[in-house]
Formats: C-alpha cells, structure tokens, sequence
C-alpha cells in the first residue's frame, strides 16, 4: 500500500512537471515577441525593456522554465506584471481562501444530494422518481454555467429580492461574512455538479444491480433492504469515488465563469483579470496552483479507491495463500 | 458453454427505434443546424447593423427578438452566433476525434516504451482543469476563432485518446489480431482494416458527446470575453454584454440563453442515443 | 414412495422477443422432487435448463416474462409467495448452486462473511459460533486449509476453491433442496471428479435432495438416480438414469449419447443433422426436422407418455427408435480405420525439439521484478503427415504455450521448431509466407478469433490474398467451395459473426485456416466450447479433411475421450513437462505415468465403466515448484526425497510410448491394475 502510493505521488510530480511545462510553453514560448504581444498597444521602448527585463527574456527557454520553477518552488512567485507593487502569493492566498470556501460549501451540499438522487434513482430505474430525476440531470448537464447562474440571479436577486444579486465584498472578509454572498453561486456549482455526478452514480448503480453477484444475493435469501446496503452500494458507490474527486477538482479551476458572473472575489475571478491584463506571472502561478488541487485531489481519491476496493487492495498487499 | 445457440433474430443496427425524446433531440438538433447553415438568407437583418435609436426594443414583428443595446436585430445575432457555435465546435470535435483516435489506436498497438510516455504526457494534459488550460493558451496566444480551435482541440482531445486506447485495448489482445499477425500483415493494415471498425462507434459517441461539451465551453470563454472578437456574434458574448440591463431589457440575455441550452441538449440526447444504439457503455468516468 | 418436496407443475415460462411474441423458453415441463432423490437435467444451450433451475427458486429474470403453471414447495406456490416468504424460502430451504462462482459471489466480502451471512440470516447464528461453522462447513467441502481460506477474498482463490466455497455458502443454511447450475463449468477434469465425489458423499444419506443441471452426460451419469432430458424447453425423456442410458427411447437422447466421444474407443462420434431449433410454431414435435424417424405423423406434438414406471418419453414413435437402436449398436465398431497410422513418412513434418519457454515482463519495465518462470520445459514433439498428435494436460500445463511456439507468437528459451526438417524463425513476422502459410491456427473462441466488423466473405477472402495473391474475383470460387466443404451455403457469405451460432463460427475459423492449403493446423481448443453434437460434426469434418488433404494436426485439447477419438499419438503434460508420450491407444489403454492414470481415473463416461473412483485426496495441495517431479505434491505414489530432488528419466514402456517416473514399469503397472479394478461394490447413486 505504501508502495503504491509512493509510485502515486512520484507519477504526479511528474506530471506536475510536464504540466508547468505545458503552461510555460504556452505562455512565454510564442512565435514573435511575448513583450510585445503582452503589451500590445501599450508598447513603449521603455515598457518593452521593462517587460523584458523582469522575464528574462534574453535567455533560453528552458533556462527560464527551470529557473522559474525553482524559485516558485521556493515560495517567491514574484510579482505582478499588471500591478508591480502587489506580490503574487499574499493574492493567491487570499482569493484561494475564499475559491475553497465556496468550493467547499458547493461540494458538501452537491455530493449529498447527487449521492442521494442518484442512488434512488437508480434503484427505481424507469419509474417516475428516475425520469424526472434524468430529466433535470439533463438540463443541469447543458445549461451552461452562466446560464444557470445569470437565470438564479435574476430569480433571487431580482425578481424576489431574497439574496444579494451582486456582491460588493471584501476579499478578506470572513466566512460569516461572505455567507449571503456565497449562497447563490454555491447553488450554480451544486446545479452542475449534481447534474454529472447523478447520472454517474446512477448508471453505476444500476450496472451493480443487474451483476451475477447482486442476483446471487437474492437467490442466497438476502432482504432486499440488506442487498442495497451491504452489496449494492458498497460496488456502485466506490467505483465513482474518481470521478467525484475529478469533478469536485474541476470546482477549483473551473469557478472561473461563475466567480465572474457573481463578481465573487475568489481565484477564478483573479485568473480572468489577469488574463485580460495579460499579467503572465499571474496566469502562471493561478494555472499551477489549479493543476496542483487537481492532481492531488486525484491522488487522495486513487488511494480511496484503492483501499476500499478488496480487489485492488490485496494486489499490493504481500498475500500468501495455498492456491 | 456458447455452442449451437439457437438463433435470435438479430436485428441490423439500422432497425434500431429511437425513442420519443431521441426524435425530439435529433429535429431540435436538425433545426439549429438549418438555422446556422441558412443564416445568410434567413436572417432578416445584418448582425453588425447598428442602429442606436431603436436599441432595447421589445421582440416584435419587425425584431422578433427584439433588438440589443446598440440596436442590433437579436434574432439575426442569434441566427449567425449559431454559425459561429456549430463552425467551432464542429471543427475542433472532429480534429479532438481524429487526432485523438488515431494516437488512441496507436499508443494501444504499439504497447510498450511509447504507450507509457505518451500516456504521461496524455495524463498531463487532462490533469489541468480545461478551462484553465483555454485560458492560460488565451493569454499566450490571444483571442479568436482559430486560436479557441486550437484551444479546445488542446484541451480535449487528451480524453478522447484515453477512451479510444481504453477501446483498442480491449481489442488488441484478440485473436482475430493474432490470426493477422500470423499471415504476416503489416501494422498498417491491422491499424485501420482491423481494428479501426471496431473503435468506429466509440469514436462516433465520443464526437457527439465532446461536440456538446465544445459549445458550453465556447459560450463560456466568449461570456468571459476570451473568445470570438466582438462584433462577431456570439451567445456567450451576448449575454454578457446585455448581463447588465437584465432587468430593463432581458431580451439581450434570453434568447441567446435558450439557442444554448437548446442545442446543447439537442446534442446530449442524440450522442446519448447513438451510445445506446451501438450498446457503447460510456461508463462511469468523465 | 417419498412425498414430493418440490413439484412443478406444467410450468412454461416465456420471454418476450423482437418480434412481439414470446419464446417460450420452458414449456409444460412438469417433474417432481423428492426428500433424498437425485435428479439431473440434461440438454444443450438453449433448452431451457438454466432458466428451469432459477425457476425452481421462484427467480426469472429478464422483463416481460410470463409463467403459467406452478413450481410448488410444501404446498405453497413459489411464484405466488410475498416477498419476505420468499426470501426465507431462498437459502434455507432451497438453495441454488451458481453456474459460475467466480462471478457470483461477492467481490466485496470474504469468504467467511458471505457464509455468515447465511447464517446469520436463516440461522441467526452470529460471531464465533458462525465462525466455527464456517470453518466446519468449509472442511467438509475438502478445502485445504480452510482457516486461510475464510479470509480470503474470492478472487484471490482458484476456480476450484471458489466453486466449493459457493457449495458450503448453498449448503449453510440447511436446505432441503439443493440444485446446481452446471457446477463444474471451467474447471479441471481432476477437480471436477473431485467435487463430483464429494457431492455424493454428501447426498449420500437420504436428507437432501439434489437437482443438478448439466449439458454433460457424464456428470449425470455418475451422480444422480433420475435423469431428465430436455430439448426446446420440453422434457423429452426421463427416467433411472441407468435405465435411460442403456436403453434410451426417444431419438434425442440415442443422438446425445452417440455424439460423446468414448475414452475406450476411437469410434468417432456421430453428429446429428441441423440445429436447435429456434423458437418454431408449437404444434409439431420440437425435434421433428431433425429426426431419423420423423414421419407426417409427426407434425402433432407428442405427449410425455409412460412407457414403465417411472419411465416416459414424448415420442411417436418410440417402439421403432428402440428397436432400431438394438441393431444399430452392432454396426458401431468399424469405424477405426481413420486412425490406423499411415507408414510412409517417416519424416515429420512437424517437430518441436527440447522446446522450453516462460513468460516474462518486458525488459523496459526495471521497476516489476518477477523472476522467470518456465512454462514449458523441453518438449519434444513429432508429428507425421496425416496424423493427429494431442497435446492434453489441464489449465497451467503450458499447451496453449506451445500453440503459440509453434506458430511463432511466442518466443521459446530454447530449442526450435522445424517444419520438414527446416529450423523456422521464433518470431513469426521474420518467418518466410510459404513457412506462414504452411502452418496454421485455429482458436478456441470463435468470437475472439472472427472480426466482429468483417464479414464471413471478409474474413475468408483475407488468407487468400494474402498467401496467393488473389483478387476477389479469383477467390470467390474457392471461396465458395470450401464453404460448401464445411456444409454452409453461399448466403453465409453477407453475414457478420454475430449473425452466426458457435458452431458455424468454429467452422468459419476452420474454413479460413484451410483456404490457406497448410500443412500442419493447430487447433487449440477448438471443441472445447461446444455442445456436443456440434462438436461431434465439427470432429468429423476435421478427420474428414485431414483424410483428404494428408494435413497434420497439432491437436491441444482437456478433453481425453475427443482426443481418443481422433489423435493417432498423445503428449500428456503436467506444469510444462512431458510425462508421457506414445501412440494414443496404448497411452490410454495402459498408462504408465501417475499423472496419465489420475486424469483417466477422472474422465466421466456414459454408460460408466467399470472404473473406481478417482483420487481425490492431494488435488488442491498447492503450486508446483521447482526440482525434481513436478507431480510430487499430487502423487499418491511419490517418493518423498527422490521425486523431491531429482528429475526423473526417460522410461520406454513395453507397449512403445515413452515416461518418466523413478518408479519400475513393474511397479507402475502394480499400481494401475490396483487403481483400476472392476468396481465390486462400486455404489452406485
């Protein structure tokens, strides 16, 4: 088991170093001039040297990847390009507090209730419960997020005037605070989320039910009461331990469109900004910090799964038995 | 024990009933494809028409959709954002599934060394969240159409490659390739005699499926402002732009809101239906 | 006589189809169970035996499915029972014994948790006390070291184990009716005489009854009293199992008993005309179209009419059948002539010299390091033109192995093939067309060895272009003609392999192998995973060709009696070592290696031979290690330090197949006369 995960983590810091290359070649590795693409019309001699000379630009490519990752590995990630004087990390820092907060709050109530759906709608596969259960999961599925976010907005906000449309708040603010604020772009999040995990866990279950082993378990005499909770659940509900884990990473990174619609003050928000001010630094760092939750959400949820599932577990396991 | 089964009629994948819903998808999918493909001649008024005295009208029998803050027709905007929807996502989904069917049966046949890197680099590639991953290319490269192609090309044709070596796995092992491989046929003719009719259904699902994903993340990065460049027309951008008068004048916003949700379903429940046509188990992974 | 526990009565149970109707899948199928009767149904795929012993637990599945008539338990009708009844009914007082335990037992849990589950839930018996059962009940199934086992999780147990954990779980709960779904699917001979005997050691006394589905005759014949013949979902015939085999009324049944190869001849068996039959109109008798005796008479359907006690048969015309029969059996014995060797080549145009081979990781893959393990240790093998040599040996012998050498899928250690005297290349992709040509392989699955997207003028047009260069156009006649050879018309040509039964994809498979005019065919398995009439036809046609074209088989098979009917010489192997090889008669006649002996011992045949019951004790001793005898652990005979530490020799036998053993020839032939006495007091079930 310590075996595996050492191989786990070994292969994600891997692929974390490809993906910082992927994200270094795609910003800073450009046919033509980054400084001047960067600044576009803004472009002064003097400007230009500036740029130039704060990325470096005179060496190497990949001198300026190894050296970039260097120091970013050692906690100074600089500067922004947009804003001199306003150190990265603090920024991130503060907008990620406030990203994990909504995620969080999204992913408690989002997981529950896809988890509760689709296991009912599963085990009444066909019936009432399920088509309407599909049906919204479908809608849920091709709304886009500024949809759904700008439809609630103009329910809650405007025409019934429950809760706060736009939120003028402050970034450091407490999570009391924030609460009000929070709420309707946490609904947003759990619409989309609830969307794609049901159907998951609702195909998982009925793919379990209908197994050799589910039938064997009521030929064997088992309550149905005891066959859902003892053997179906326990093999449907494992199986999509990943794919939650992917989609709840997906909140970190792809917040983006709804922190932008409720102007919420978090990591999404901040990577629109500095895309639009072409503030590479910025872009970069937020990129990172983005596949970093991504992969090691996937690794907890890999371990989970691995634990959990008898079939894996005893693989790694040192299994001595007369066969 | 399969032996002598008696034989069941099996009927020919073109028999196939398509349920009621599917009937819906596909002639709700027909008409937006209609709707792009005859813009030019349909759409009453130029899109780019400015007319800034008749801006915020109501929908009526001169702007059926009623007209947006610079007075522009909102039917026609809707008409030729179509265009635009469907030119991108139909392009970038066809160049995700070639390119990613082809490395899928590739790296699947070929095994070994190069299955593994170029798996890595694949698992790369999908472990940054792909909204990311557009908008760190958009700040590299910019803004526009070929750009968000290349973009969305970038970001998902890394799945389909999973999914298409995942498939040609299943195969490879077979007989059928061993019986190949011992009358001597080269790779080539295993590659796409072989084992490329067999992956074609996955490939068809795969295509409707990220085809739907495609046209969210489009209108998503152009609400942003990272995608087409204004004026061009283009849902996502409309919403945006007319997001602040939502309550004076949600013509803006409305009915750029259904062509979305309206095609996107339209493609969700055809590619769900083609998957169930072909007895594709899409499985529980994303 | 008993008063029966389980009756079914008139029960015909259909499931919807795609042309709006039903199949009727069981049809007025009506038997009774008794406390202690032993009762085996008998059929191939698709007669309805499966659906009929779910049925017998009120279980069907599929949407749609209508069911009249009554399957009834102690007077209550199970299809009509609430569920909580039901699920009471289920387990403790009829259990069922699943077709493939592998699948069907919880992936989840262990061992000893699905066996307390029973208990628990029938029993109430919980904790210690049902760990103890646990363990009791896991020793009376004979699993060695059942402790260990408990703890296990089903996957990590071999197919063997987990079938008698399947067994102890059916039998936790103390049911009173036991019925088993073609217990002994996958499994080895060896360990499948196992479980038989230990089945009827335990239905020995008369408190359980036993319901026991197969499509094997002999499984039947060794372990139940009462046998019932089903053909499209009707009873054909039933009766003493004894009684029905030695005189079998009805033709069906005459047709089954004819196509089971014999391990004591090398009569080929006799195939029956046409297929299942498919769902047809009702009103005529099922088997009419393919019937000897069919008449115009037939075209009403037969009841199911006593012909003595407890014998009846649902035929017209049964005086005739068994009439006829009587004389036909005379008539059977001169049907050796295909295997009377042929002298004049004394060139083999097959050889495989000191052949060893292993499975490895690839050498790219520095982080798994699993040492080497042979698969397959020195073989020598030689085959003459128009001769059949059988490889036999049980999973894990290395046979598949060796299919794959000699076809240069697999690179071997050491030693190499020669065709005609020529050394080929290890690797087939190196080797010379003509060499690749000359040698072909027939697989066991037809589903994996056909292109699911080709169709069958595809798949058969390939070999030719390939090997001669032709068109299509050039090819269609062959094409076409060698279609004929293998008895399926020209329509076959449009039709993909899903449109095709098992049997007519083997014989596609079989067709294209010959459309490439080769020299030596390899045919792994090619029976293995068919009924037996189909796989009596498709024997016959492989003799057939080989008389004709002189081709030389490389037979790989399990199955002793198919490979006694068409192997001129057999090669037995045991964890990749010979143990004996000879001319295919003598080897089975008078088998000179334990291990030979052991897997004659376990073969069933119909009607039984006068053979004692095979040795059950040392079957699941454990994995095969290095030195010495591979058989050491399993041997009943084995010298504790020789066979442990040095390999034994060469031995040549009197009647010229060659062994090895440490053990004297005199010895041996000591122990196989013990082994196989005529049974004096052989209890018969």
């Amino acid at each position: 088991m310590v075996w595996y995960m050492a191989q786990r983590i070994f292969s994600s810091l891997v692929t974390l170093f490809v993906v910082a290359a992927i994200i270094f070649v795609a910003t800073e590795v450009l046919p033509g001039d980054v400084a001047t693409a960067l600044l576009g019309r803004e472009a002064t001699p003097k400007r230009l040297a500036a740029v130039r000379a704060q990325l470096q630009l005179d060496r190497p490519a990949h001198e300026r990847y190894w050296d970039w990752l260097y120091t970013f590995v050692h906690g100074d990630w600089g500067n922004s390009l947009a804003r001199p004087q306003q150190a990265i990390y603090p920024l991130i820092r503060e907008r990620l507090r406030n990203t994990l907060w909504l995620s969080g709050l999204a992913a408690t109530v989002g997981i529950a209730i896809s988890l509760v759906l689709g296991v009912l709608a599963g085990l009444r596969r066909n019936q009432w419960f399920d088509i309407l259960v599909s049906v919204v999961s479908l809608i849920g599925m091709s709304l886009p997020e500024f949809v759904i976010g700008s439809l609630l907005m103009l329910l809650f906000g405007v025409v019934w005037a429950l809760l706060p449309a736009v939120t003028i708040v402050n970034p450091q603010a407490s999570f009391n605070d924030m609460l009000p604020s929070m709420i309707l772009p946490a609904i947003t999040l759990v619409i989309v989320m609830v969307a794609y995990i049901l159907r998951m866990v609702r195909s998982s279950v009925i793919d379990v039910a209908q197994s050799e082993y589910v039938h064997m378990a009521y030929l064997k005499g088992v309550p149905s009461q005891r066959v859902v909770w003892y053997h179906i659940l326990p093999n449907a509900l494992i199986p999509t331990i990943n794919a939650i884990a992917l989609t709840v990473a997906w909140l970190i990174g792809g917040v983006v469109v709804v922190e932008t619609v409720f102007n919420f003050p978090g990591i999404g928000r901040l990577l629109t900004s500095a895309v639009s001010d072409r503030d590479l630094p910025l872009v970069q760092a937020v990129g990172l910090v983005g596949a970093f939750f991504y992969i090691a959400i996937n690794i907890c949820a890999d371990v989970a799964t691995l634990w959990l599932t008898p079939r894996l577990r005893t693989r790694y396991w040192q299994v001595s038995d007369a066969s | 024990m399969q032996a002598d089964t008696p034989l069941r009629a099996t009927y020919p994948k073109w028999k196939h009933r398509f349920s009621l819903s599917a009937w819906a998808g596909i002639v709700l999918l027909l008409l937006h494809l209609l709707m792009a493909l005859c813009a030019p001649w349909l759409a009453p008024y130029s899109p780019t028409a400015i007319d800034p005295d008749g801006a915020y009208q109501s929908p009526s029998f001169t702007h059926v959709f009623g007209t947006d803050r610079y007075g522009r027709d909102i039917f026609s905007r809707v008409m030729y954002g179509g265009q635009v929807a469907l030119v991108i996502s139909v392009i970038s989904a066809v160049l995700s599934v070639l390119i990613g069917g082809a490395l899928g049966i590739g790296v699947a046949f070929v095994g070994g060394f190069i299955d593994e890197t170029i798996m890595r680099v694949i698992d790369a590639m999908i472990s940054i969240p792909s909204i990311l991953l557009l908008l760190v290319i958009v700040t590299g490269l910019g803004t526009g159409t070929a750009v968000i192609i290349f973009a969305m090309v970038l970001s998902y044709m890394p799945g389909v490659v999973r999914v298409i070596r995942a498939t040609a796995l299943e195969y490879v092992p077979r007989d059928f390739v061993l019986a190949a491989r011992m009358r001597g046929e080269r790779a080539r003719h295993i590659v796409w005699v072989e084992l490329w009719p067999n992956v074609l259904e996955v490939v068809l699902v795969e295509f409707a499926m990220r085809a739907s994903w495609i046209v969210l993340a489009v209108s998503g990065l152009s609400f942003l402002g990272f995608g087409v460049n204004p004026p061009t027309p283009d849902w996502g951008l409309m919403v945006n732009e007319n997001r602040a008068v939502l309550v004076l004048s949600p013509w803006g916003t409305i009915f750029p809101m259904i062509a979305v949700a309206t095609l996107v379903v339209s493609l969700n429940v055809v590619s769900d239906e083609i998957a169930r046509m072909f007895g594709v188990d899409r499985g529980v992974r994303r | 006589m008993n008063k029966s526990l389980l009756t079914v009565d008139n029960l015909t149970i259909g499931f919807p189809n795609t042309h709006q109707t039903l199949t009727h899948v069981v049809r007025n199928v009506s038997m009774q169970v008794q406390a202690g009767a032993r009762i085996g149904i008998v059929g191939e795929s698709g007669c309805g035996k499966s659906t009929l012993a779910q049925a017998l637990l009120g279980a069907i599945r599929g949407s749609g499915v209508r069911v009249d008539g009554t399957v009834t338990y102690a007077g209550e009708s199970i299809f009509a029972l609430p569920a909580d009844r039901l699920q009471r009914l289920r387990g403790a007082e009829i259990a069922l014994v699943p077709q493939n335990a592998g699948q069907s037992l919880a992936p989840h849990h262990t061992v000893f948790q699905q066996i307390a589950e029973v208990l628990d839930i029938h029993l109430r018996v919980r904790g210690d006390e049902a760990w103890r059962r646990t363990v009791a009940l896991l020793t009376e199934m004979r699993v060695h070291n059942p402790e260990h086992v408990a703890r296990r999780y089903p996957h990590q147990l071999s197919g063997g184990q987990q079938q008698r954990v399947a067994l102890a779980m059916a039998l936790a709960g103390q049911p009173k009716v036991l019925v088993l779904d073609e217990p002994t699917t996958g499994l080895d001979v060896t360990t499948q005489a196992a479980l038989l005997a230990l089945l009827n050691d335990l239905t020995h006394d008369a408190r359980m009854a036993m319901v026991l589905v197969s499509h094997d005759l002999g499984i039947i014949a060794h372990t139940c009293q009462h046998i019932v013949v089903m053909y499209a979902g009707e009873i054909v015939e039933t009766g003493h199992t004894e009684q029905v085999f030695r005189q079998p009324h009805h033709p069906y049944t005459q047709g089954l008993i004819a196509a089971m190869p014999q391990i004591t001849t090398a009569r080929l068996p006799h195939a029956m005309p046409g297929q299942v039959w498919s769902g047809a109109s009702s009103q005529q008798c099922a088997f009419r179209e393919r019937c000897a005796w069919a008449q115009p008479m037939c075209a009403t359907a037969p009841v199911l009419e006593f012909v003595e006690t407890t014998h009846a048969v649902r035929c017209h015309r049964w005086q005739d059948v068994l009439t006829a029969r009587a004389e036909c059996d005379q008539a059977e014995e001169s049907h050796q002539a295909h295997l009377t060797p042929k002298q004049d080549d004394a060139i083999p145009v097959l050889e495989l010299r000191q052949v060893s081979a292993s499975y490895q990781q690839p050498a790219w893959r520095w982080w798994v390091r699993t040492p080497a393990k042979l698969v397959v240790t020195q073989v020598d093998i030689a085959v003459h033109r128009g001769q059949t040599c059988a490889v036999v040996g049980e999973s894990g012998s290395g046979k598949s192995t060796l299919a794959r050498v000699v076809t240069g899928l697999h690179q071997p250690l050491h030693g190499g093939v020669y065709l005609a005297q020529d050394l080929l290349s290890t690797e087939v992709s190196r080797r010379h067309q003509a060499e690749r040509r000359r040698i072909q392989l027939v697989f066991q699955n037809p589903d994996l060895s056909l292109n699911p997207q080709h169709t069958v003028s595809e798949i058969l047009y390939r070999p030719q272009a390939v090997f001669f260069g032709r068109t299509r156009a050039e090819a269609h006649p062959h094409t076409v003609a060698m279609l004929q050879h293998m008895r399926l018309d020209e329509s076959y040509l449009a039709r993909l392999p899903r449109q095709l039964s098992g049997g007519e994809k083997q014989r596609v498979a079989i067709a294209r192998a010959f459309l490439a005019d080769p020299e030596v065919v390899v045919c792994d398995e090619v029976v293995s995973a068919l009924d037996v009439s189909v796989q009596a036809a498709l024997l016959r046609l492989l003799v057939e060709i080989q008389q004709l074209r002189g081709t030389a088989y490389l037979f790989i098979s399990h199955d002793l009696a198919v490979v006694r009917a068409i192997a001129h010489t057999v090669v037995v192997l045991f964890a990749g070592q010979v143990c004996e090889q000879g001319p295919t008669e003598s080897v089975f006649a008078r088998p000179s290696h334990p291990y030979t002996m052991m897997l004659l011992s376990a073969v069933l045949t119909v009607p039984q031979r006068d053979f004692q019951s095979p040795l059950v004790h040392h079957l699941d001793a454990g994995a095969v290690s290095a030195g010495g005898c591979p058989l050491r652990q399993r041997c009943p005979i084995a010298l504790p330090q020789k066979c442990a530490d040095v390999e034994p020799p060469w031995q040549q036998s009197a009647e010229g197949h060659v062994f090895r053993c440490h053990h004297s020839p005199q010895v041996l032939a000591e122990y196989r006369n013990q082994l196989f006495l005529p049974a004096t007091e052989r209890s018969m079930p």
